[in-house]
């Protein structure tokens, strides 16, 4: 197929065509709209379906319709619109169904803006709705990336039956970049779906889709499964860059775009003699842990660089125990921090100044 | 022997949770009988909303998803756009769930003309959690988020959702029903399968309102709302097909 020069909301689009989804429900947004303009262009070309529903709320349920008739499907949205989708994502977790949605981050709270942000940490990796659940996130930092993440994403969901997130924000969904396909694209067919509610014809019994259980213990026995199947994800599941750690004095944590020019900045540092590292957690949830728990015990200092007030930080200081400080370094409001900002925070390091 | 009357294939042998007098019973009867008896069953998917009906996916007898309160419509138009053209979907909402909250997606689904069925079952009143007041509640009548009445100055005036959807181009086949006597069961029956006949010729969308009891929260005998049904909601909800299109499309 060779290269070609794309925007990162289109890149997942075709992305997630590869991987064998070819529904897909939406409503537009600034700054993702241009995946659902992408959609509504390709799809019908390559035999899927388009629909635009009246709202965030809508298409999550639509996308819950079809995951229950178990089709690959996805939706995509931005920040507030992505909170509409919170009720959904909870019944999907609930009902174990899988599917994919997509979160091309802008600022907040409340309408905020249309510049990119990661103020919605929280909200991902934290279950977001109401219960006791979790959703896999995967946060790409470039858009070739993307490409893999979104397959990755679908086989998750498939494999673990359960609704994953990737979590962009507007500068990937808005830049382009040079991004090569596989020739080769995925069916999704490998995944038996037997529980799927497609009619009864030719295979049994009346199958039934719900997360509701009017019985306590039912419920809780449901909650356990889900738990189990956690822990599973957490074991097989985290994913994690990790970059010049081991004879490092420092190290930065920082995922997505802000890992990008966390990337430059410590380039800078380590021309001027500077030992800086980088971790890089892929999957938001499951957490790398370990890798930064096990880092904290050689370094003398480890900043967490982010596009919030400091969310993934609360992540990283527990991972940490107090084995090292942990200082954090974030910009707000869609703006983002530049290599010197970042550079000078690591100079902050280098004299025991930490924030 | 012959046997003169026998259980539905329609709906599985289980005994159900509603009240005594509900004509939800009635309700899912005629949908589970009308689907065995167009031979669909195994090619049906039902989906549940929230409210009383929310167990339904445990008596009717075939594929079953349940969606979030108001929701019903859009996880329907999700199943029926991914499945083969002879899979038939329905929604089974009430009044709370359909009127209220799920009022966007309703609207919205009808829009599209969905070739989807619903089976809208209006009783004027949120039955599941105890009988508070819905967009459907009378004027005048008493619930426990109105318990001086429904007033049009403090609580607005009731929706008409037969007439109100039936003003939308997207759908085809709308008929407002009752089950508050044997002749008007009858008659139910027929508009319920005149509805899932719509969506089996790809006609579009279709409902069918039906007027129902709750004796439990109206606070009247089973006999009484079944009186309560044709005296005070008929003459605000009247009866008849509000929409028929199926010759045109």
């Amino acid at each position: 197929m060779g290269k070609v020069l794309m925007k990162g909301n289109e890149v997942i689009g075709e992305a997630a065509i590869h991987a064998g989804c070819y529904y897909f429900f939406g409503y537009p947004i600034t700054p993702q709209s241009e995946l659902v303009a992408y959609m509504a262009k390709r799809l019908p070309e390559v035999g899927g379906l388009f629909l635009q529903s009246e709202s965030e709320v809508s298409a999550i349920n639509m996308v819950y319709g079809a995951a229950s008739a178990g089709k690959r499907v996805m939706t995509s949205s931005s920040s507030p619109g992505f909170s509409l989708k919170q009720e959904g994502i909870s019944y999907l977790a609930g009902a174990e169904l899988p599917a994919v949605i997509v979160n091309v981050a802008r600022g907040g709270p409340g309408l905020g803006n249309i510049q990119p942000s990661q103020s919605d940490y929280f909200q991902v990796t934290k279950g977001g709705g109401h219960g006791d659940y979790h959703t896999p996130v995967l946060a790409p930092a470039n858009l070739q990336e993307i490409i893999e993440l979104t397959s990755d994403a679908f086989r998750i969901a498939d494999q673990y039956r359960t609704p994953v997130i990737l979590l962009g924000d507007g500068m990937l969904g808005q830049m382009m970049e040079p991004v090569e396909f596989n020739e080769k694209t995925e069916t999704g067919d490998n995944f038996m779906k037997d529980w799927a509610t497609t009619g009864t014809e030719g295979d049994g019994l009346p199958k039934v889709i719900t997360s509701l259980d009017l019985n306590d213990v039912k419920l809780e026995q449901r909650n356990h499964r889900l738990q189990a199947k956690y822990r599973k994800i957490e074991n097989n599941e985290t994913k994690v860059e990790v970059k010049n750690v081991e004879e490092a004095d420092y190290v930065i944590v920082a995922y997505g775009t802000v890992a990008r020019i966390a990337h430059s900045a410590i380039e800078k540092a380590r021309q001027d003699g500077i030992k800086v590292g980088l971790i890089r957690p892929i999957s938001l949830w499951p957490f790398p842990k370990k890798i930064i728990s096990d880092t904290s015990k050689n370094v003398k200092a480890i900043l967490t660089v982010e596009m919030s007030a400091g969310q993934m930080v609360e992540d990283v200081r527990l991972a940490v125990e107090g084995k090292s400080p942990v200082s954090f370094y974030g910009r707000t409001g869609g703006i983002i921090p530049t290599v010197d900002e970042i550079y000078r925070e690591i100079l902050k390091l280098g004299k025991g100044v930490t924030s | 022997m012959k046997t003169a009357f026998e259980r539905t294939n329609g709906l599985k042998d289980v005994d159900t949770h509603y009240c005594p007098g509900c004509t939800h019973g009635i309700i899912h009867r005629l949908v589970g009988e009308t689907l065995a008896e167009m031979g669909a069953l195994e090619r049906t998917v039902g989906v549940a909303s929230v409210g009383c009906s929310v167990l339904s996916y445990d008596y009717f007898n075939c594929d079953m998803t349940q969606a979030a309160h108001g929701r019903a419509p859009a996880v329907a138009t999700g199943v029926k756009r991914v499945l083969p053209d002879d899979r038939l979907v329905f929604t089974y909402q009430g009044d709370g769930d359909l009127a209220s909250i799920g009022m966007g997606e309703i609207v919205h689904s009808a829009a599209r003309s969905e070739n989807i069925t619903v089976i809208f079952v209006n009783n004027a009143i949120y039955g599941m959690t105890g009988g508070q007041m819905a967009p459907t509640t009378l004027m005048g009548q008493k619930t426990a988020t109105s318990p001086l009445g429904r007033s049009s100055a403090a609580q607005g005036l009731p929706i008409r959702v037969s007439e109100m959807l039936a003003t939308l181009d997207g759908t085809t086949y709308i008929e407002r029903v009752s089950t508050h006597d044997v002749a008007h069961v009858m008659k139910a029956k027929k508009a319920i399968r005149k509805a899932f006949d719509t969506q089996e010729k790809n006609k579009g969308f279709s409902m069918v309102e039906i007027l129902s009891t709750c004796p439990t929260n109206w606070g009247l005998t089973p006999e009484e709302s079944l009186q309560w049904v044709k005296d005070e909601m008929i003459p605000y909800y009247p009866l008849g097909i509000y929409k028929d299109l199926r010759e045109e499309r």
